[in-house]
């Protein structure tokens, strides 16, 4: 005979403003095996939870029902008090009466009955409840990060300060992402080199840190502290420990005009290439694509040239098996591509150009070493027009969020414009200044009073070339949707942040989930906003929405800490919910008929071959075991098993069958 | 006479489903009363006793709910589901259970509306094929009688 308390909350009102919470606890109260039970305002709070602990003590109750919100809040609050009060925590069970029952219904009998129904389905489960004991895991105190921009950096650098060793993984032949790229940043406008390649050296020469550029991750196995990751390190075809960095190479290739990525294709760049000057690792790596080798198998001139022979043409791709016991999120952002903008004329004219190619051509170590000149003809333009929100808030469009950077790198153009051509008119259409954030709208005024930038708020619904000029037309609805048209030198589009590419499929091969647009989503938009939904994963930077520096090395260092935090112990409580396979003791009899279907399906390879042997130690059977501490308890081998040997603690059948004939017989 | 209320329960996954249907409360997106949400691990924990007993027991009709395809907490547990469904609907045919009462559907995390939608489409769907009288009458629901092995 069960002794069950139920405890019936509130919420303040949230619960209580359309479910009848007292007449819950009271009909509730009286189904069969319910020992005691009550109703208050806030069971979460201190003295509901101590209401809890006492009344466990006092009525001796052996199973606890919460009536409250989702368990996938509270669950663990309520588990840990029952602990507390001496009452095994998986003998404590939540109704879900608020995101499922009093907000999503009116306040009427049907609520109330839908609540008591949900208690009545936790009050027969727990019945079956077993006292169960938490399971231990090692903890693998090394730490994955994929990505090496500013947040991918900060977190690295953070967690490796802890003590902790950290592996980065980068796909591209340096670290730096985004920031490698810009001129100044705002609203300081220091110098965005100056600030990032200390901290990629510090990357590079820590002793916690093992950098894999040129990389990939394959494939992630396992869960939060005991990851299994296959990491694709591409062929660079150069020896790195012989290759000093010297460059010679990289002069005498005779591969000159492939478009530079790292310029926005505003300048060229050999085969074997740095893809600039402060990259971290300095060492060359071949692009086999273009390479003269092999494409036509003759030239070799820089195996010929490279003094201390580093260069490795069969060198083929590694593929590494690296433990890590937590990873880091941090593979950055995309700009829309030209193709988005036919009507801006993006791809076709050589001076409508992005934000990002703005970047280079301002930067003092670019293609112009920092003077505005058109692609085109290299001229100096005399008037700009800066497009913003190329792409963002357009629903037509499939972008229907702020990409949140552009409003503030825009004033940063034309400020950075005017600071070099003084006697330049920069233009800027716009559809609201978004400025929120430390010294950013001080910024933006400046840009305009100072700068004398003519904002003009509107849209531009085409550009085209006529003269060797470019014609912006727009409306200006500030003058009545006034038809506006500008004779441009030069037009830089404030292109939407999006996912990077390849972020679904990354997405899909470390177990995380993302949103709409491909970001990846955290677990809780206020109070988890550096978590993913799979333990052990977290974000960091834009990979997870648009954001600008500050924001992606705060999330960064927020990441960290959390990655710190679980390093600091050395092994890891988990929830006893897995699979087990029946049994009698020896002589072992079992209804598990040696199939091992369930091997076939389990994704963490939890199902082990168990070999039962005889008094002459012959082999009599094999019969599956679960091992618990790889199951992660998601019941697939259950569904399975044709013969019931297989079962799950939380969701047994007998469980899930008692739930359903709760539900459904009242 | 009253208006038929259906009894709908709907089995859904945790990581997607469930926390998606949190998500339409948190919205405080109204839906109708008559879908009941029984929680699991993952759609691959749901096989077709679980369907069965639920019709044994009077239910009028059923919701499967997981996340999308690639989407799996757990990597594959959905295309299990999926696989077995395939195979099963089959046999359900055959068997005369009515599959039209059993709706599949994927909701994620993050869509809210979505299972507000799937919940009134079901019930309004359900309300209109009416009551599940005949399940009882169908022969193969004696298979189903015995209870489910007990192993813990
Ligand atoms: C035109 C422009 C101007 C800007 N100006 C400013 C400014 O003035 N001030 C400011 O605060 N912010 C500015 N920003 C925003 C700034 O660029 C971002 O905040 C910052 O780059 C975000 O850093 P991140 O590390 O999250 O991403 P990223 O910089 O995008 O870095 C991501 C890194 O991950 C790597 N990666 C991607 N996918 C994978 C994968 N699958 N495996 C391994 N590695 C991968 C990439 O190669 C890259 O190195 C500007 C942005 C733009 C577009
Ligand atoms: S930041 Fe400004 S320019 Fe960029 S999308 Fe948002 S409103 Fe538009
Ligand atoms: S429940 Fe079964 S299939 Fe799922 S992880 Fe555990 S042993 Fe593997």
């Amino acid at each position: 005979m069960s002794r069950i308390g139920v405890f019936v909350c509130h919420c303040g009102e949230n619960i209580s403003a359309t479910v009848n919470c007292e007449k819950v606890a009271k009909i509730t109260g009286e189904l069969k095996g319910v020992e005691f039970s009550t109703d208050y305002k806030y069971m979460c709070s201190y003295p509901g939870q101590t209401l809890i602990k006492e009344a466990i003590k006092e009525h001796k109750l052996d199973g606890v029902v919460v009536a409250a919100c989702s368990p996938r809040m509270h669950e663990p609050t309520f588990r840990k008090a029952c602990a507390e009060a001496g009452l095994n925590p998986f003998l404590c069970e939540m109704s879900n009466i608020r995101e499922h029952c009093s907000w999503v219904h009116p306040k009427d009998d049907l609520t109330t009955e839908k609540a008591q129904d949900l208690v009545r389905v936790m009050v027969e489960k727990v019945k079956k409840n077993k006292a169960l004991n938490s399971i231990k895991v090692p903890v693998t105190k090394t730490a994955l990060v994929i990505g090496g921009g500013i947040a991918g950096i900060q977190a690295a650098l953070d967690i490796a300060n802890c003590g902790h060793k950290v592996i980065m993984v980068e796909r591209q032949p340096s670290i730096g992402g985004h920031m490698s790229q810009l001129s100044e940043t705002f609203p300081t406008l220091d110098c965005s080199q100056c600030i990032l390649t200390p901290r990629m050296v510090e990357v590079a020469q820590h002793p916690n840190i093992t950098l894999h550029t040129y990389s990939e991750v394959e494939s992630v196995d396992g869960f939060i502290g005991n990851f299994k990751v296959k990491i694709r390190k591409r062929s660079k075809s150069i020896d790195e420990h012989l290759c000093t960095g010297c460059g010679l190479c990289t002069t005498k290739c005779p591969q000159k005009k492939i478009p530079n990525e790292f310029e926005r294709g505003l300048g060229f760049r050999p085969a074997i290439y740095v893809p600039f000057p402060q990259a971290v690792p300095n060492k060359p790596v071949i692009d086999r694509e273009h390479c003269t080798y092999y494409i036509k198998g003759k030239c070799k001139i820089c195996e010929i040239v490279c003094p201390t022979k580093a260069i490795r043409f069969d060198q083929e791709d590694e593929v590494i098996d690296v433990a890590v016991g937590a990873i880091v999120m941090a593979t950055g952002f995309d700009v829309l591509k030209t193709d988005y903008f036919p009507e801006y004329g993006y791809g076709k004219y050589a001076d409508v150009i992005d934000g990002l190619a703005f970047e280079r051509l301002a930067s003092a170590s670019g293609p112009t070493q920092g003077e505005i000149r058109r692609p085109s003809d290299g001229k100096i333009p005399k008037k700009i027009v800066f497009v913003a929100c190329a792409g963002s808030r357009d629903p037509a469009k499939g972008i229907e969020y702020c990409s949140k950077i552009c409003c503030m790198y825009t004033a940063k153009h034309a400020m950075l414009y005017k600071h070099k051509v003084h006697d330049g008119i920069p233009y800027v259409f716009y559809m609201d200044i978004r400025a929120g954030g430390k010294n950013y709208e001080e910024f933006v005024r400046r840009t305009i009073v100072e700068d004398e930038t003519q904002y003009i708020r509107g849209r531009v619904s085409t550009i085209y070339e006529k003269n060797g000029k470019l014609i912006v037309k727009g409306a200006d609805t500030l003058m009545g949707a006034q038809p506006v048209e500008i004779e441009a030198d030069m037009v830089v589009l404030a292109t939407a942040g999006v996912a990077n590419h390849g972020a679904e499929e990354l997405a899909q091969t470390v177990h995380i989930s993302y949103d709409p647009y491909k970001f990846f989503a955290e677990a809780h938009p206020k109070l988890k906003p550096v978590e993913t939904n799979t333990a052990g994963i977290f974000l960091a930077g834009a990979c997870q929405a648009p954001k600008d520096i500050p924001e992606s090395v705060a999330a960064a260092s927020g990441a960290a800490v959390k990655v710190a935090a679980l390093f600091s112990n050395d092994e890891l409580t988990r929830d006893p919910l897995v699979a087990v396979v029946n049994r009698s003791a020896p002589p072992v009899y079992s209804q598990c008929v040696g199939c091992f279907l369930c091997q076939s399906v389990c994704p963490y390879q939890a199902i082990e071959r168990e070999e039962i042997k005889n008094r002459n130690g012959e082999v009599i059977k094999t019969l599956a075991r679960v091992n618990e501490g790889l199951c992660q308890g998601c019941g697939t081998c259950v569904a399975l098993c044709r013969t019931k040997a297989i079962d799950i603690h939380g969701y047994s059948n007998q469980q899930v069958y008692t739930e359903i004939m709760a539900l459904l017989n009242d | 006479m009253q208006e038929f209320e259906p009894k709908i329960v709907a089995f859904v996954c945790n990581w997607c489903t469930y926390a998606g249907a949190d998500l339409t409360g948190t919205s405080r997106i109204k839906y109708s009363a008559n879908v009941k949400i029984i929680r699991f691990p993952c759609t691959g924990r749901i096989d077709f006793m679980i369907l069965m007993k639920a019709f044994e027991n009077g239910a009028d009709g059923i919701i499967v709910s997981g996340c999308h395809p690639n989407d799996c907490h757990y990597s594959t547990g959905n295309f299990h589901a999926r696989r077995r469904w395939i195979v099963f609907r089959n046999l359900l045919n055959f068997s005369g259970i009515d599959t039209e009462r059993i709706q599949f559907s994927w909701v994620s995390a993050a869509e809210g509306f979505k299972w507000a939608d799937v919940v009134n489409n079901t019930v309004k769907k359900i309300r209109e094929i009416g009551p599940y009288e005949n399940y009882n009458k169908i022969a193969v629901s004696t298979l189903f009688k015995e209870e489910g092995a007990t192993n813990e």
